[in-house]
């Protein structure tokens, strides 16, 4: 029984981290690198987008990231009753 | 004495007298607290401390002047820097702080249950943070003499000095508590001059916001967008366009893979993960840190952009690329003919027509330009490491602006030596001597043994500082790829697989250890002579030495998992602890059954 809280927790887990590595992939590899070109056809403001993903805008991304999966896991941790007294 | 030196010498008095200061109220008395604090930092000061730890030197002076010359190449700095929070934030810190120990080796010795294991992580750690230290006692001993006016030896023996006496008496608890006002330090003197300079050139004056927006006095015709006025600049004087990459896609790839794996396998940055009160603190703590560093990253393409645009109006005040459009000899700015003086700056009139010609002579565009105008190639070379230094003046601002820089540059190298060399004096402690030749050694004595380590570090450090081996700029890549390509793979396959065993990470370390030791030393030759030339045509799939940390570290990856496939698996207690560390809570729900 314990073993299967455990085991669904770290699944809970692994979901969460699957999802933010992927935007985090996404961001800085895809738009800021693999589909730079492509986006610079775009702007924002004087940014080419391309370049603003790849000099600014993946690392806002980044940040948020981080701050959704410190909120997401404190949950989880709740959800389990694996969380620190 | 002129007001500008001693103002420099107030603010940078002021600063020491702040660090030492602090150094005294938080003294270290147990191992506890000597090696991490006592994991009682808030997360919101271990991130600043953190902050200051990772931005070193390079970051502080360096980072904006390559961003400047590389234009949009040097987004894999950027990138590559800051992502790797990410990686750490949700592959490593949480787990690291349950796990609760004092050291990087101590946890995959104790993960692979291997005294080897654990010899090798101190070998890559001590490898590792040597390296860079070296840059950073370097990056004191410059700000020193050029601000200071003192020679390069002073400069070093005053740095090694005040770190010794925060370092070595206040352990991690004076480090960490330091590094939050040395923060303060180089962020304040990092943005305050880009405020100006953005506000000057935009109008706007938030950086991110200037650099997106129109300048205010247009140069070129057409769009007056910032980024458009500077494309139209550097490619009429033959430059690449300024938003444009310079490298191949692939090796852009490989090196932000290589820089982002490596910022989370770097030991100094982990430990900080270690100092918190909790897992949860843990988690918010990288996104502590990564705020902080946030705010001098997302300056720093600004400052790189604006500081290339201002040199290259400043060089041709009567039009861009017109025939006597290039600045006269009489009427240089001072900062010009101040920084002149370094030898960091200079100009010679090939063709004796009284202007400095500034353009890119190896162009096909330049080579028409010099043939229409009778000019005989470029005429002045400015060093990327000056464009931070010199912004506030270049940009006017008055003498307390520039011995706040003076300043901020000090704190940066400052902070990051004192962090690497507490990992340094750890590591011999804690993981050579009372785990391997002397265990029965008291805590007290393992305190001594771990100032008496630091102190031998700093030495080394100041030495290495003073006579740098021909190839601080070049080992960068080493240290990173290093990372990369050891500790961090042995440290995810700890967490994240219960099957990786013994002998499948010693063997993936060593793999990729070798592999990208080898790659390096084949191309850059660091003690012997490189076996190729450095060109894109011989690399390995066109990834560059810079870059090739993220192949070691899939190779690692693959040997591990493949020797572990056919070796004994790891024994039970050891999935006892991978379970326990992977639930936050006390000794967890699964190892209780």
């Amino acid at each position: 029984m314990l073993d299967k809280t455990a085991a669904a927790y770290w699944r809970a887990n692994l979901k969460t981290v699957a999802i933010c590595m992927v935007i985090w992939f996404v961001v800085s590899y895809g738009f800021g690198i693999l589909l730079a070109d492509a986006l610079n056809a775009f702007s924002l403001g004087g940014y080419p987008l391309g370049f603003w993903f790849a000099q600014q805008g993946s690392i806002y991304v980044f940040l948020i990231l981080i701050a959704f999966y410190a909120w997401r896991m404190n949950a989880i941790d709740r959800e389990f009753d694996v969380h620190e007294e | 004495m002129d007001e500008l030196k001693l103002l420099t010498y107030l603010v940078v008095g002021a600063t020491f007298v702040l660090y030492i200061g602090i150094a005294v109220w938080a003294r270290a008395s147990t191992t506890g607290e000597f090696y991490i604090a006592g994991k009682g930092v808030h997360p919101i000061a271990n991130g600043m401390a953190t902050g200051a730890d990772w931005m070193s030197a390079a970051s502080f002076i360096s980072m904006a002047g390559l961003i400047a010359f590389l234009g949009y190449g040097g987004s894999v700095y950027l990138m590559g820097w800051t992502g790797g929070y990410v990686l750490l934030a949700m592959l490593l810190a949480p787990y690291l702080r349950k796990y609760g120990k004092f050291t990087v080796p101590e946890f995959i010795g104790d993960r692979y249950y291997s005294q080897a294991a654990r010899t090798v992580a101190v070998i890559c750690l001590i490898f590792i943070s040597f390296t860079y230290v070296a840059g950073q006692m370097r990056g004191v001993g410059i700000v020193f003499s050029r601000f200071l006016e003192v020679d390069l030896l002073t400069g070093l023996i005053i740095g090694m000095s005040v770190v010794f006496v925060y370092a070595v008496l206040g352990g991690m608890k004076g480090i960490t508590y330091t590094q939050v006002a040395q923060y303060c330090v180089l962020i304040s003197a990092y943005i305050i001059p880009a405020v100006f300079i953005s506000f000057q050139i935009t109008g706007n004056p938030i950086p991110q916001l200037g650099l997106g927006g129109t300048v205010v006095e247009p140069v070129a015709e057409g769009s007056t967008y910032l980024f458009a006025q500077l494309n139209a600049i550097v490619t009429d004087l033959g430059f690449n366009e300024y938003t444009l990459g310079g490298k191949s896609t692939i090796d852009i790839f490989a090196i932000t893979a290589a820089l982002m794996v490596g910022t989370a396998g770097l030991p100094h940055v982990i430990v900080r993960f270690f100092t918190v009160p909790s897992v949860k603190d843990a988690r918010s703590s990288a996104g502590w840190a990564l705020l902080f560093i946030a705010l001098l990253y997302t300056v720093a393409p600004a400052v790189g952009a604006m500081a290339r645009y201002n040199l290259t109006t400043t060089a041709w005040p009567g039009g861009v690329a017109t025939a006597d459009g290039a600045m006269s000899i009489e009427d240089r700015p001072e900062w010009m003919q101040r920084w002149e003086a370094t030898g960091l700056i200079k100009y010679e009139d090939k063709n004796n027509d009284g202007r400095i010609q500034y353009y890119n002579d190896a162009s096909d565009a330049g080579k028409a330009l010099a043939a229409q105008h009778g000019w005989q190639g470029n005429e002045l070379t400015v060093d990327r490491d000056i464009l931070v230094l010199a912004n506030p003046e270049i940009a006017g601002l008055p003498n307390w602006v520039i011995a706040l820089v003076a300043a901020g540059g000090i704190a940066a190298a400052l902070s990051t030596a004192a962090g690497l060399l507490l990992v340094i004096s750890s590591s011999i402690s804690h993981d050579l001597m009372k785990s391997m030749l002397t265990p029965d050694m008291s805590e007290k004595a393992e305190l001594m043994t771990g100032r008496i380590a630091a102190a031998v570090a700093i030495l080394i450090a100041g030495y290495l500082g003073y006579n740098p081996p021909g190839f601080v700029a070049q080992v960068v890549a080493f240290a990173f790829g290093l990372a990369a390509s050891s500790l961090f793979p042995a440290i995810i396959m700890g967490i994240f697989s219960k099957t990786v065993n013994r002998e499948g990470a010693i063997a993936g370390m060593l793999a990729g250890l070798i592999f990208t030791m080898g790659y390096i030393l084949y191309f850059k030759g660091i003690f012997i002579t490189p076996m190729a030339e450095n060109i894109p045509a011989n690399w390995l799939f066109g990834i560059s030495p810079e870059g090739i940390g993220f192949v070691g570290m899939l190779l690692n990856f693959a040997i591990a998992f493949g020797v572990s496939k056919v070796t004994a698996p790891p024994p039970v207690r050891i999935q006892e602890l991978i379970e326990s560390i992977r639930s936050p809570r006390g000794a967890g729900a699964a190892t209780h059954h």
